[in-house]
């Protein structure tokens, strides 16, 4: 009981409950934020309705998430210092540097041009208020680059030196820490698992309305952009993540080898689909494995060895010193399979659907339907899938909309469980991180605080989702498509309403 | 001057910044519940900080990312030490964020109030508690040798430190209720000058006592010279005000918010924060600060970065420069 609640386990237990949680808004709204940029730019380019709507739909649902996200944020700051002060004092010189950054080149900007952006519909010329929500859009793209980039470096530490006079860490080439290859492939894995994301959600909502023929024509351009955008990112969430591994094979042996439950350092290795493993001992009771995977997964030939558990360990104490250097390896090893697992459906479900609503032409010509008809899911030149089959699909696209979304948490708990017992990888132990002089009582009134709160609004935000999802798009008024700042002239009533008030 | 030297003065203006853009935010907060008569003058009033509230608190957090990034032991020592007034001025940032957004999310009328209540409570906590924070910082708190805070959070709550937490929470609120007088049209811009004339002589007084205090305990000619500013920039704001000068006042408030954190920082200074136990423990800028590459580096960053964030705020202001009343309120549109 003593050792659960030590200062040390409550403030990681916090910072993975906080962190978790803000990332449940993260992804949706970096790829929300372009979505919507997209659909008001096809709003803009070609005046049809379904895109203002689609824009104003979406746009709502992608404020109630992005409220979260940066209420959420604002602690994530404020905890190094709170619960993490010696790690401040050991990194800050380094990685004080990259969240300084963010928030003075794209915490800026997001804020200042979200505001304008949800006020400024009637106050800004057309193409000036599409421009706002573009720069909210790389605000948000701009602050995830510089925080992976502070985060690459507590998984790979590049460009500081040890200064042993101040007892810290110190930066020696700030540009390295900002392109090392880790940080350029966490990036690219995030910001496409981002967009998986997004998407997902986009397609499931627009499932939603098309399984009960609403809102057809903004429900198919939305189910349409969500597919395409699920194709291209889970795509690019593969090949990224499969040159994150690599380089993690290279950088963090310990951390792939926890991951595949590889006791032994074997060669070639194989891909474990399914392992029961006793901790203990070091071995694995149960294992069903494919041959040669993991040597190319980890080499791209399938033969060459790659390190085991034992053998790191072994490695890590004669470098670092005595001490046990392996993560929580069941944690490691599941929540690997399970953000694949997960990512893997959901793209699974984008190739499907993107297939079967494939262009027209592919069609036979009694299954090309107008505008205003739900698309009906052809499956081949002449056929198509009846219409109890395309209700399944419908229905899955549902079920599975938050899929992405579960697949990016697991991914973080892999990620940030699998560095353990370091915090800063090969520098500086978590043990040695925590705040000295706050008091086990303050964490756990702080660990209480945050978990209530953030349970309530959790439940404020996911009805007010709901609400929002079920309500459909808004339908457009007279002051919609044609705002004093469209047609041209000034305003010339003082009294009119704002378009948008709180 | 020295880097870290450039860098004690860039945190205290990132500070003066946070507390003269979020202070009138927070003041119209609180004025939500003080001066609004109705549902609608509750909904001028958020509305007069709706586009532009979120880009104040980012003031906040670049304050925060600097000191990290500038002052590493300064930013830890500060931030652990001052757990529980952190702890709750974060979960009233965190409620007032989702309370603005999700306030008008819905038309039903006991929904909106709770969020009204969200927003007048936690505009008002942290206008006091960073009063209570900055004042401690200035006095000096329990520092050990190995830089760690060694009091309670009993120790923060003295005499000085609650002072220093109403001249915030009145300044703030003053400065809110100037602002609310230069953004609204009718009735309520008539009751704000009203009421800020009364604020406005409360907070003379007890920024006066305060700053004294302060003054005397560890302040210098340069900061008296601050001070002196201060008092003088508020009699101002008072004097424009009755005159029914708003953009005038609102400008003299904002040098009185300047004005007194520069007084802060320049009694501050060397130090960051004092020990009270011993003065060799002292943090400092030399003892706490970053290594010279890093200070350069952040050096460039602010030197480019800020007269493009200043220039895009400014425009927002600018964007929204029409002065608001209860016509400009469509009726909630039910969904």
């Amino acid at each position: 009981m003593e050792i659960a609640l030590a200062p040390e386990t409550l403030a990681r237990w916090q910072f993975g409950i906080t962190t978790v949680y803000h990332f449940l808004f993260v992804p949706l709204t970096i790829s929300l934020a372009a979505l919507v940029a997209g659909l008001q730019a096809a709003w803009v380019r070609t005046n049809k309705e379904k895109y203002l709507r689609a824009t104003k739909f979406w746009g709502k649902l992608f404020l109630i998430n992005i409220a979260m996200g940066v209420v959420t944020g604002i602690l994530q700051e404020f905890q190094f210092g709170m619960n993490w002060s010696d790690y401040s004092r050991f990194v800050g010189d380094v990685f004080g540097a990259p969240l300084a950054f963010e928030a003075l080149i794209a915490f800026f900007f997001e804020s200042t041009f979200i505001g304008l952006w949800i006020f400024g519909w009637d106050k800004l010329p057309q193409k000036i208020h599409l421009a706002c929500i573009w720069m909210v859009a790389i605000g948000t793209v701009l602050s995830a680059y510089f925080i992976l980039a502070a985060n690459s470096w507590m998984q790979h530490p590049v460009g500081y030196r040890i200064n042993e006079e101040a007892g810290r860490a110190e930066l020696t080439d700030f540009w390295q820490v900002l392109t090392q290859n880790t940080a350029v492939a966490q990036f690219f894995h995030t910001i496409t698992a981002a967009f998986l994301t997004g998407a997902a959600f986009m397609v499931g909502i627009a499932a939603y309305h098309l399984l009960r023929r609403k809102h057809i024509p903004v429900m198919r351009t939305s189910l349409r952009l969500g597919l395409v955008t699920m194709v291209v990112s889970g795509l690019l969430v593969v090949v990224s993540g499969d040159r994150l591994a690599k380089i993690m094979y290279d950088q963090q042996p310990m951390k792939m080898a926890a991951a595949e439950a590889l006791w032994d350092t074997e060669g070639p290795a194989p891909f474990s689909l399914f392992a029961i493993g006793d901790v203990d001992r070091g071995h694995n009771r149960v294992a069903i494995e494919v041959p040669g995977v993991l040597s190319f997964l980890a080499h791209d030939n399938f033969s060459d060895p790659v390190p085991g558990i034992n053998d790191t360990n072994e490695a890590m104490q004669e470098k670092y010193g005595p001490g046990d250097y392996r993560p929580n390896i069941p944690v490691a090893y599941w929540s690997f399979r399970w953000m694949i697992g997960f990512g893997m459906v959901s793209f699974g479900l984008g190739v499907i659907g993107l297939w079967l609503t494939r262009k027209r032409r592919w069609l036979s010509e009694r299954l090309r339907t107008g505008e205003d008809e739900v698309p009906r899911l052809a499956l081949t030149k002449d056929g198509e899938l009846g219409p109890k089959l395309t209700t399944w699909y419908w229905r899955a696209a549902v079920l599975t909309l938050g899929f992405p979304l579960i697949a990016s948490s697991w991914g973080w708990i892999f990620t940030e469980m699998g560095r353990q017992p370091w915090v800063v990888y090969g520098v500086l132990p978590t043990s040695s991180a925590v705040s000295p002089s706050v008091s086990q009582g303050e964490v756990i009134t702080s660990m209480t605080v945050y978990t209530l709160l953030y349970a309530a609004l959790a439940v404020i935000e996911v009805k007010l989702l709901v609400k929002y999802v079920k309500a459909g798009p808004p339908e457009l008024t007279e002051a919609d498509l044609n705002p004093p700042t469209r047609i041209g002239g000034d305003d010339t009533d003082p009294d009119r309403p704002m378009a948008f008030s709180y | 001057m020295e880097l870290h030297n450039i860098w004690f003065v860039l945190i205290a203006v990132l500070w003066t910044g946070y507390f003269f853009l979020e202070g009138f935010d927070f003041g119209v907060g609180v004025l939500t519940k003080v001066l609004a008569r109705d549902r609608s003058e509750r909904r001028v009033l958020i509305n007069t900080i709706g586009p532009v509230w979120d880009g104040n608190e980012v003031w906040l957090l670049t304050a925060g990312g600097a000191t990290f990034a500038a002052f590493p032991d300064w930013y830890a020592t500060l931030f652990s030490g001052f757990y529980l007034p952190l702890l709750i001025i974060l979960v009233c940032l965190i409620v007032r964020g989702v309370a603005f957004e999700y306030r008008a999310k819905r038309p039903e009328e006991h929904w909106q109030r709770n969020w009204e209540h969200a927003i007048f409570w936690t505009s008002l906590l942290p206008a006091f508690l960073w009063g209570v924070i900055f004042a401690n910082i200035v006095y000096g708190v329990r520092i050990g040798p190995d830089k760690e805070y060694a009091g309670s959070f009993f120790d923060l709550l003295n005499t000085h430190a609650i002072l220093g937490g109403l001249v915030t929470l009145t300044l703030f609120t003053f400065h809110g209720a100037v602002f609310t007088a230069l953004k609204t049209v009718g009735d309520i811009r008539i009751r704000a000058r009203r009421l800020a004339t009364t604020l406005g002589l409360v907070t003379a007084a007890l920024t006066l006592v305060f700053l004294s205090w302060t003054q005397s305990h560890s302040g210098d000619a340069k900061s008296f010279a601050a001070m002196t500013v201060a008092v003088l920039a508020l009699v101002a704001a008072l004097g424009a005000n009755m005159a029914g000068r708003e953009g005038w006042s609102f400008a003299f408030s904002g040098v009185t918010i300047a004005a007194t954190v520069a007084m802060l920082f320049l009694a501050l200074f060397p130090d960051v924060m004092p020990s009270s136990l011993d003065p060799e423990w002292s943090l400092t800028v030399t003892n706490t600060s970053s290594s010279p590459y890093t200070l350069k580096i952040m050096t460039w960053l602010a030197a480019i970065a800020t007269p493009v964030v200043l220039l895009y705020q400014g425009w927002t202001y600018w964007v929204f420069r029409k002065r608001i009343g209860t016509q400009h309120i469509a009726e909630p549109v039910h969904h």
